[in-house]
């Protein structure tokens, strides 16, 4: 199991062809409470940046992109009556969709945790 | 963020010593919110106090030459299609700049002191509000930018009493004694304040003008009353929202008129067809006939199903084939209070009715809403 980060403060965590994607407690402080999550349906084919999701605070919706080329899995169960859920433990439970990574070649370009704690400075 | 070309409020650095996440707000940098984040600050204003920081906003001060504060009263009829003449010393009232067109080129509060009039304008538009105040008053009428005064706004049921803790006895009496849009001039922490009792929340509180060198010293004394929490403009907005209040921009602007918006209330009897003074503001044509004739669109109360928000600008239809477009939300979001989404915007007179269903389009998908009465959380002024 490998974790990769992206630049847009989303997490995956690497298992043969399976990532559970979430975004980074970092994202979830900007972010503030969320109010709704939504992920795109299972099989949706998705291109490394295109929309996996939205989630919504009081203020504004952000869209969760796909780091790399794949397949929407499932979205959490456990966001549709807890999306504050994510605000509350955003890299363990509060994870917000599965997805089928179709492209492993791609996952090169992600950052580990040390250079992604270093774009954080 | 780096703010620094943005201006600041007399507050800023208090706001920064708060924790307050700054963001860039009508060319001023603004908390958006503190470190409770929104949803706590939203409920706090809704079940304790709130303090906000509205220095951004125009203060403007206007004057009769003649010395006759009727005279002012009567020049800015001019201009806006509330009744200013009848309007009693130490009273506020909500009104709107209207353009010819019968839009609106800003909403804002006016207030009668003994002397003066006194106006706030939305910080957005202050710099165009004042060009058009000293245009259309110029022959009478001295206009004055307060920019040396701070503008506190503290919200929530527990305002007076935080307020009235900070006041000498006599004034903490004549502070409870205000009835919701009465305004007075007390002394706060030693200067010299101008107090309305009024906000953009939907609660019970007070915006009090103090001199610019004063406003820190303000927000210590209120924050460090136990009820009292610092709220960024974030909250600000999901309340107003929840209280069915309209931001400038958003809900209303050039191309909506006061009856459009469901405004009406704030044109006096004395202004319409048939008053004593009816017409004589720019567009009064157009809004006195919308007035007698009906509107073909209103401003309504939306409640989306279900828990996604459903915000600014997504069309309305009647049904999810999103064949016929009856109008546009204009503002939406997440009201903490109502622990649901809500919405306000635009549709077609025949579906204005509160328990009409329509349906708003979010990310290709249909979204039903229920028309409803504003506002969705009860107001809780002091009458």
């Amino acid at each position: 199991m490998t974790v990769y980060y992206t630049s847009e403060h989303e997490w995956l965590r690497v298992e043969g062809d399976t990532a559970v994607v979430g975004i980074t407690q970092h994202a979830a402080d900007e972010l503030g409470e969320l109010v709704f999550v939504e992920v795109r349906p299972a099989d949706t084919a998705l291109k490394a940046g295109e929309s996996a999701a939205v989630v919504e605070s009081v203020k504004a919706a952000s869209d969760i992109y796909a780091p790399v080329d794949g397949v929407v899995l499932e979205g959490n169960p456990v966001l549709a009556d807890d999306p504050a859920r994510v605000s509350a433990d955003p890299e363990g439970e509060g994870w917000i969709f599965t997805f089928r990574v179709t492209d492993a070649s791609q996952l090169s370009s992600l950052m580990d945790a040390a250079a992604y704690k270093a774009l954080l400075g | 963020m780096d703010t620094t070309a943005l201006l600041h409020t007399p507050l800023y650095d208090w706001h920064m010593r708060h924790g307050g996440k700054m963001v860039p707000f009508a060319g001023y940098a603004m908390p958006v919110q503190y470190p409770d984040g929104i949803m706590a600050e939203h409920r706090h204003t809704r079940e304790q106090a709130g303090l906000f920081d509205v220095s951004h906003m125009g203060q403007v001060r206007i004057t009769a030459r003649s010395g006759n504060v009727a005279d002012a009263a009567a020049a800015l009829e001019r201009l806006v299609p509330a009744d200013i003449v009848a309007l009693k010393p130490g009273r506020q009232r909500y009104t709107q700049f209207t353009n010819p067109a019968g839009g609106i080129l800003d909403d804002l509060m006016v207030t009668r002191l003994e002397d003066t009039l006194l106006l706030v304008v939305n910080a957005a538009c202050k710099a165009a509000d004042i060009a058009h105040l000293r245009a259309g008053l110029a022959a009478d009428c001295d206009v004055d930018v307060l920019e040396e005064r701070a503008l506190i706004a503290l919200q929530g049921p527990k305002a007076e009493d935080a307020l009235a803790a900070i006041l000498a006895p006599a004034d903490a009496t004549t502070l409870r004694a205000m009835a919701f849009m009465d305004v007075r001039a007390l002394p706060v922490v030693g200067a010299d304040c101008v107090i309305s009792r009024s906000g953009y929340t939907g609660e019970d509180g007070f915006e009090i003008s103090i001199p610019a060198s004063a406003a820190v010293a303000l927000a210590d004394a209120l924050i460090a009353q136990p009820q009292v929490s610092p709220i960024g403009l974030g909250a600000r907005d999901s309340l107003r929202l929840e209280a069915g209040l309209c931001l400038y921009g958003a809900d209303i602007d050039e191309t909506t008129t006061p009856i459009e918006a469901g405004l009406e209330w704030s044109i006096q009897k004395s202004r319409r067809a048939g008053g004593v003074r009816a017409g004589g503001f720019p567009g009064a044509e157009i809004i006195l006939a919308q007035l007698a004739q009906g509107v073909t669109r209103l401003r309504v109360g939306l409640r989306p199903e279900g828990r996604a928000p459903v915000r600014g600008g997504a069309p309305l239809y009647t049904t999810d084939s999103f064949a016929d477009g009856i109008g546009r939300i204009t503002s939406g979001g997440f009201g903490p209070t109502v622990e649901a989404p809500v919405a306000m915007g635009y549709v077609a007179t025949p579906h204005a009715a509160a328990g009409t269903r329509v349906v708003a389009e979010l990310r290709g998908r249909a979204v039903p809403c229920t028309v409803s009465a504003l506002p969705f959380v009860p107001a809780g002024f002091r009458r």
